[in-house]
């Protein structure tokens, strides 16, 4: 049959092994040179994981996007976020904390310097890529701020601005995006705020100018445009737990285990692959474990999911 | 007149198909290429769900007879669509591998009423031909009042998959909504006609 013939073809191991030789060959170069001044963990975290993995075309990267505020089409953020302005921008936070603060984009780029981490990004729809992200550890952020002992939680908000963001006209979800994590998930190394992607300013697709990545959950997780981060007491409830409590629980880390009721976790579509492609094993915290398991130590991630 | 038309419009029909069969064999399927295919052939599995029970409906409002000529060929392609789809989702989707399948029919209800939605397109597909119709007499109408089942599963379908309120299963679902009300309409009104008779 046409469809295994191609299927072998494509999908050699030799054709693996060639990507992974290339891309070892391109992360030697760039853990050499560019970034030599970054501390460990950046490297071996952004270099083990993705051995195995292609870096997700550009085009699919920037054009295949969930992005509601500019429609729920995939390529309807691409084409309708075109005219966004992002300048100025300031983000406020505050909340259960001693000094609340706002700092615009352009301050925050200039504190803190961003750096390349390269993750593979897991969607809760069963589809995932590889990004080479430029940003720099939250905790970097939050530690401007002093928590108050009240502090549990911290919450995200996006952007509202309907004039720019057509999606936001219709009731699609609950407006203004919201999302949260727990201060351990939000203080962790892995945990980055994003200002650009292959080595780019961040396309206003994408959630320029500023989102969140939290690799090992599913992306809609990570906030985009994100407006004010707020230390709060209880637990945050996002846009999408709000939409659908059943589907989307607090947490929502990548688990093969845990079934979505509308896509079995087992396993994934890898973006930019062709039809004869197969999917391939979702791998638990999205390949992170060995970093993040110990967060949920003594948790059942199936009540917790 | 219908010599011209039935030839076109199955040539018509045939266009999703190609289009589809184009951008499989010339990788024009962009960042997802099997999303793309399932969700082509699964929308134009509705949309022709929809024109086969827009006709009898149509030939009552307008008066004129034709629609009902291009009712089967619709019903057909709908059928056609809808194996596609199925396909898509079995060979491309899963590769054959049976197991994530069974599980998904078993657990997923989008997926539980879209597969029986294809289920019963598969009787309606095989009584459709003429000796049919012949065989099965009154029987026939009764069997092909499924279609009804299979339009609304097919919405269902569509509804639940969405992740949130979308437009189009909505617009969809006020098509198919607006199409069998208006066959209630005539039921009740070839009733009404019965009684007074």
């Amino acid at each position: 049959m046409k469809l295994h013939k191609f299927k072998s073809s494509e999908i050699t191991p030799e054709n693996f092994y060639i990507n992974r030789r290339k891309f070892l060959k391109k992360m030697g170069i760039v853990t050499g040179t560019a970034f030599a001044s970054q501390n460990i963990i950046t490297s071996t975290l952004s270099y083990t994981p993705e051995t195995e993995r292609k870096i997700t075309p550009y085009k699919f990267v920037t054009t295949y996007n969930n992005y509601y505020e500019f429609g729920t089409s995939k390529s309807d953020p691409h084409k309708n976020s075109k005219d966004f302005i992002t300048k100025p921008w300031d983000i406020k936070i505050d909340g259960e904390v001693e000094n609340e603060i706002t700092l615009s984009v352009e301050e925050i780029k200039n504190m803190i310097p961003s750096e390349e981490r390269i993750y593979r990004f897991r969607c809760v729809e069963g589809w995932s890529m590889v990004v080479p992200w430029l940003g720099f550890p939250l905790n970097k952020l939050l530690n401007k701020v002093k928590p108050t002992s009240k502090a549990k939680f911290v919450k995200f908000t996006s952007v509202y601005d309907p004039d720019q963001m057509k999606g936001q006209r219709f009731p699609v979800l609950n407006w203004p995006y919201k999302e949260g994590l727990r201060i351990d998930e939000a203080m962790h190394p892995l945990t980055i705020m994003v200002t650009g992607l292959y080595g780019k300013e961040l396309p206003n697709q994408n959630g320029a100018p500023l989102r969140l990545i939290v690799p090992w959950k599913y992306g809609f997780k990570s906030a985009k445009a994100i407006v004010n981060i707020k230390f709060v007491e209880k637990m945050p409830v996002s846009s999408w737990m709000n939409a659908s409590p059943k589907e989307y629980g607090f947490y929502s880390n990548v688990n093969p285990n845990v079934s979505h009721p509308r896509w079995s976790q087992a396993t994934e579509r890898v973006i930019g692959e062709n039809i004869y492609s197969p999917r391939i094993k979702t791998v638990m915290f999205n390949g992170y474990g060995d970093e993040v398991a110990g967060l949920y130590d003594g948790m059942d991630l199936r009540k917790n999911f | 007149m219908i010599r011209i038309f039935k030839p076109t419009i199955f040539v018509l029909c045939l266009i999703p198909f190609i289009i589809i069969a184009y951008q499989i064999l010339f990788n024009q399927l962009g960042a997802e290429p099997v999303k793309q295919v399932t969700h082509h052939t699964g929308e134009w599995t509705l949309r022709f769900i929809l024109l086969s029970l827009a006709m009898t409906p149509l030939k009552k409002i307008t008066k004129i007879l034709h629609w009902i000529k291009y009712r089967r060929m619709l019903g057909l392609f709908a059928f056609f669509y809808g194996t596609l789809h199925l396909l898509t989702y079995i060979g491309f989707d899963y590769q054959f591998n049976l197991d994530p399948i069974i599980d998904d029919v078993l657990n997923k209800k989008f997926i539980f009423i879209g597969f029986a939605a294809w289920l019963l397109m598969l009787p309606l597909a095989i009584t459709s031909n003429q000796k049919m119709v012949l065989i099965l007499k009154q029987n026939w109408k009764k069997i092909h009042r499924l279609s009804y089942l299979v339009g609304i599963f097919a919405v269902l379908h569509f509804i639940w998959l969405s992740k949130t309120i979308f437009f189009e299963p909505l617009v969809y679902l006020i098509i198919l909504i607006t199409l069998l009300t208006l066959r209630l309409d005539f039921i009740k009104f070839s009733f009404k006609k019965k009684s007074v008779n």
